[in-house]
């Protein structure tokens, strides 16, 4: 196999073993070398122990999604060694510890072997135990170095920058890359085919994840309460919210924080901690996964019936239940749309980078409370934990908050009219609210969850609560001019072929689309942004035959939510699904895509044929 | 359907210190029923406020579901009120208090909302000790459901529906105590002499005040056989130390020979003094505090009074090193770094 910046590199180490800092090392590398970079972490709901991979994708093109089996891989962990051989795409690489021989098992013909002794390298080299260990990952570092004719001194001067205020650590590091380079260069010369060379197809993108990016957006946006409840894959969103305020929200003359973060005993406290600073007048904000938003459910009811701002990022996870707490899915969204019971509904946002993470995390708290409702970010495992390229961050520094409909004491003075928190005076289904404390004697009220009237008194006349419901769809219709709308891509206007997708299918989906395009299908395509659905998605769907519906889960839970509030034919809407916890690839959305094109061929010579 | 009351002001209503007569803290009227104790907490609660002069619409009303949950409506209003969902009032309350610590917030809840689905709510806004002003009206029994047994319902006690209850009690003083609250106290909604100290006391401290005011039911609850009925309670109810409260600013006229009192300063200058008993207990020590309601219990007695209070624990803001702002206050100026500051993340993640 002969490839020069287009392939993948698997790693398969054990957890715990301090891999990810030399896996994160290599990724980091390839970016600086210029080329975009897509690296996939495949961990255990696990400490110490079991099998985890890294996944690296290098695409000159730009591909970022996942594409679907391995060129190379680092195999050092014995529990999966064969596996990890046999997965091995034909032509491809395998390196591993040759400490120890392999077994007969290992007979490929149409792999190339490249043994190194890491453990024997590394124990001659370093004494300490606990060094050692993380050091014989920076070996193979070292050793791809020279494997994929990296630039050396990339990799020595990252090393110099993360270690830049212990130099002393960094003298081993680089001393196990030298090991790990000579080895290779000694032993393995003209072995490896597959070669990085430096491009600047990166440009000014940043490498980041998106619960960090997230966070940072909601520091931004000037969130200042979050209430949470660890759970994996959402904890680093509050982690990375703790660090930026510790760096831009200390008071310089008290040292005290101009932000309060709250670990809650559940995910139902915190988003009622969420909603009583909304309702207090403070940007405040949750994360949490699947198992969180089922425990919110009663919370997020009261909230869009009371009317009250919140904001939740949902870093979604495999379900059911506790599912795959470590694997990714795009699964929450029925439960998220229509959270709780009675009839309601919750904006929906779909990011599908870390810039969106900011963006739409920073958006999320004007559009939440310009309609006082929840706002749900629909984030996933791969967008939120793994480190994607990214356009940079950026803010407009003459950006004022919106901080919706809110009266103070002087607009209560000049007000004739009686004020109600349930009136709806300006026709759009949102109406005018106070925070406690603001007026001696006007624009006192009583929140609550009960039926209530214009002026929130609790009611059970049947023509007052319908009309309050009847309001809260008011204010959804104006919630789909405010939400960010679609992104279309028209291939080719004739074309009767579209697809639609969101968050991390959008990548995969990208490519797949580009790979049809190549064999003669040309698709059109919408990535979704928000739910409530504007205009423009139905009008593309409307405008096509047939539509491809992709997405990560079992049942098709968007091609539900589209054909239920759009009100289309399911036969039009094709789904093409992938949900077995992996991010989705661009070879699984090609194949599913020619297949059900097949189908549908066979399907209107049959009818042809019968008529 | 809450009915206002009527806004006739007599013209020589007395007025507090800060203006305002005791209408001024009332809220609409009640919908419970007749002789239902909740109402006379209410009242208790109005008092306090007017006493004290609290501003009303400086206080937020917060609480969960269920008959106690309800009263806020009855009380202050001109403050806003949040009725919540069943249990969860501790967590709201916790973020209205995060978003504007400059509020006083009163939360109320009943023994259904407290002691069953909210127990946890309960027991993590006391190990936080937040800045709270926690009512429990505790009538042993569900009056909306119908008088079902609550979790405070003593084993043996039967209301309306004659069942003897099967299982052991909650002490929700004794778990506060356990759990961290900085001021626990408990009275009863039939003694409004000692119940409108305890709450002022309350208001002064800086913390999580807990109150479990014993409030029958006189539906389902206020029978022979209950132990929440207003005779039960009536004759086995045992003080602890009686006690003023004198507010921050007010003169100290009572003298109280040496030996007799016990002076507890609150955070905000108030001090309440506690008029000492034969009983020798000590309302600042955690063990004894327990130590004294177990042994009032065992006698059959039900102590009421200030149980505990320590004034030296700190509220959650200073838990987590808080602004000394309201955070709902802060602005754009506050509170986003701005383009430059991004520009160096960014440098940072190439």
């Amino acid at each position: 196999m002969e490839r020069v910046n287009e392939f993948v590199v698997r790693f398969a180490n054990v957890n715990g073993s301090g891999s990810a800092s030399a896996n994160n090392l290599f990724a980091k590398a390839i970016f600086r070398h210029g080329l975009p970079v897509s690296p996939k972490n495949i961990f255990p709901s696990n400490i110490q122990g079991l099998p985890t991979w890294y996944e690296v994708r290098v695409s000159e093109y730009g591909y970022l999604g996942r594409r679907g089996g391995f060129d190379l891989v680092v195999a050092v962990n014995g529990q999966t060694l064969l596996r990890d051989y046999r997965e091995l795409s034909p032509g491809g690489y395998f390196l591993y510890d040759s400490s120890r021989e392999l077994t007969p098992d290992f007979d490929r013909t149409d792999v190339t072997p490249i043994p190194i002794p890491l453990t024997d390298l590394c124990n001659t080299a370093f004494q300490n135990p606990k060094l050692r260990q993380l050091l014989k990952n920076i070996i193979y570092v070292g050793s791809l170095a020279y494997l994929l004719n990296m630039d050396f001194s990339v990799l020595t001067e990252a090393i110099e920058k993360q270690f830049s205020k212990k130099p002393k650590l960094a003298e081993p590091n680089i001393k196990a890359l030298e090991i790990g380079y000579a080895y290779s260069r000694d032993h393995h010369p003209d072995t490896c085919r597959l070669r990085v060379q430096k491009t600047d197809r990166v440009g000014d993108n940043i490498l980041m994840d998106g619960n960090s990016a997230f966070a940072l957006g909601a520091v931004y946006a000037g969130a200042t309460v979050a209430g949470w409840y660890p759970i994996t894959p959402s904890t680093s969103v509050v982690e990375a919210f703790e660090k930026y305020t510790k760096m831009f929200r200390v008071e310089a003359d008290t040292g005290r924080r101009k932000a309060a973060i709250i670990q809650a005993e559940d995910e139902l406290a915190a988003l009622g901690i969420v909603i009583g600073a909304s309702w207090n007048g403070a940007r405040a904000f949750t994360a949490t996964s699947g198992p969180g938003i089922s425990l919110m459910s009663e919370f997020l009811g009261l909230a869009y019936f009371a009317e009250i701002p919140a904001v939740i990022c949902d870093v979604q996870r495999t379900g059911p239940s506790t599912g795959m707490p470590t694997r990714t899915q795009q699964s929450d969204l029925l439960a998220c749309a229509y959270a709780s019971h009675g009839d309601t509904k919750h904006v929906l946002l779909f990011p599908c980078d870390p810039h969106e993470c900011f963006d739409l995390g920073a958006d999320s708290f004007d559009l939440a409370e310009r309609l006082q409702t929840p706002v749900i970010i629909m984030s996933d495992l791969d967008l939120g934990m793994n480190d994607h390229i990214s356009p940079p961050l950026n803010w407009d520094d003459s950006r004022t908050y919106d901080r919706g409909k809110v009266l103070t004491a002087e607009d209560l003075d000049n007000r004739q009219e009686k004020w109600g928190r349930y009136l709806d005076v300006d026709g759009d289904g949102i109406c005018y609210r106070t925070y406690p404390g603001t007026h001696p004697t006007k624009g006192s009220y009583f929140t609550r969850g009960t039926s209530h009237n214009e002026y929130s008194a609790y009611t059970e006349e049947s023509p007052i609560y319908q009309a309050g419901m009847e309001r809260l769809l008011v204010k959804w219709q104006t919630a789909r001019s405010l939400v960010p709308s679609p992104r279309v891509k028209m291939r080719d206007p004739e074309s009767r072929l579209g697809a639609i997708f969101f968050g991390t299918t959008t990548h995969a989906a990208y490519e797949a689309m580009g790979n049809l395009a190549s064999q003669g299908v040309k698709i059109n395509s919408l990535r979704l942004r928000a739910f409530p659905f504007q205009d423009e998605v139905i009008e593309f769907i409307d405008r096509h035959e047939t539509i491809f519906i992709i997405e990560q889960n079992r049942d098709g839970q968007m091609r539900t939510l589209l054909i239920g509030e759009g009100n289309f034919a399911p036969e039009k809407l094709l789904p093409v699904l992938s949900f077995d916890g992996m991010p989705i690839t661009a070879t699984c959305i090609t194949s599913k895509i020619k297949a059900l094109l097949e189908q549908k061929q066979q399907q209107s010579s049959k009818d042809g044929g019968n008529a | 359907m809450s009915t206002d009351r009527p806004s006739f002001r007599h013209p020589q209503a007395a007025r507090n210190t800060a203006g305002f007569t005791r209408k001024d803290y009332e809220g609409a009227i009640s919908t419970l029923c007749a002789g239902c104790g909740h109402d006379s907490a209410t009242n208790a609660i109005i008092q306090a406020c007017f006493e004290l002069a609290i501003e009303p619409h400086r206080v937020a009303k917060m609480s969960g579901i269920g008959c106690s949950s309800k009263t806020p409506a009855y009380f202050l209003g001109r403050s806003h009120g949040f009725n919540s969902v069943h249990g969860r009032m501790p967590s709201v309350a916790t973020g209205a208090n995060m978003a504007n610590r400059d509020l006083l917030y009163i939360g109320i809840s009943g023994d259904g909302d407290t002691a069953s689905i909210g127990m946890g709510q309960f027991a993590h806004a006391l190990r936080r000790n937040l800045n709270l002003n926690y009512i429990c009206m505790n009538n042993g029994c569900y009056g909306l459901t119908k008088g079902q047994d609550s979790a405070t319902a003593d084993r043996g006690s039967a209301g309306k529906k004659g069942v003897p209850n099967p299982y052991s009690a909650i002490d929700l003083c004794e778990l506060a105590i356990e759990l961290g609250a900085s001021y626990v106290a408990r009275g009863f909604s039939g003694d409004k002499q000692q119940l409108v100290p305890l709450i002022k006391g309350a208001f002064a401290h800086s913390g999580l005040a807990f109150i479990d005011i014993i409030s029958p039911c006189v539906t389902f609850n206020n029978t022979a056989t209950s132990t929440k009925s207003y005779e039960y309670v009536r004759e086995h109810i045992e003080a602890t130390n009686t006690f003023d409260f004198i507010p921050l600013q007010q003169e100290i006229l009572a003298h109280y020979p040496e030996g007799t009192s016990q002076e507890v300063v609150m955070h905000d200058g108030s001090i309440i003094h506690l008029h000492k008993t034969d009983a020798g207990r000590d309302v600042t020590n955690r063990r004894k505090a327990v130590d004294s309601l177990e042994e009032e219990k065992a006698k059959g007695r039900l102590l009421t009074g200030l149980l505990y209070v320590n004034q030296n624990i700190m509220e959650t803001h200073d838990i987590i090193n808080s602004t000394l702002r309201p955070l709902n206050s802060l602005t754009e100026a506050d509170l986003c770094p701005g383009n430059t500051a991004l520009q160096k993340i960014n440098a940072g993640l190439r």
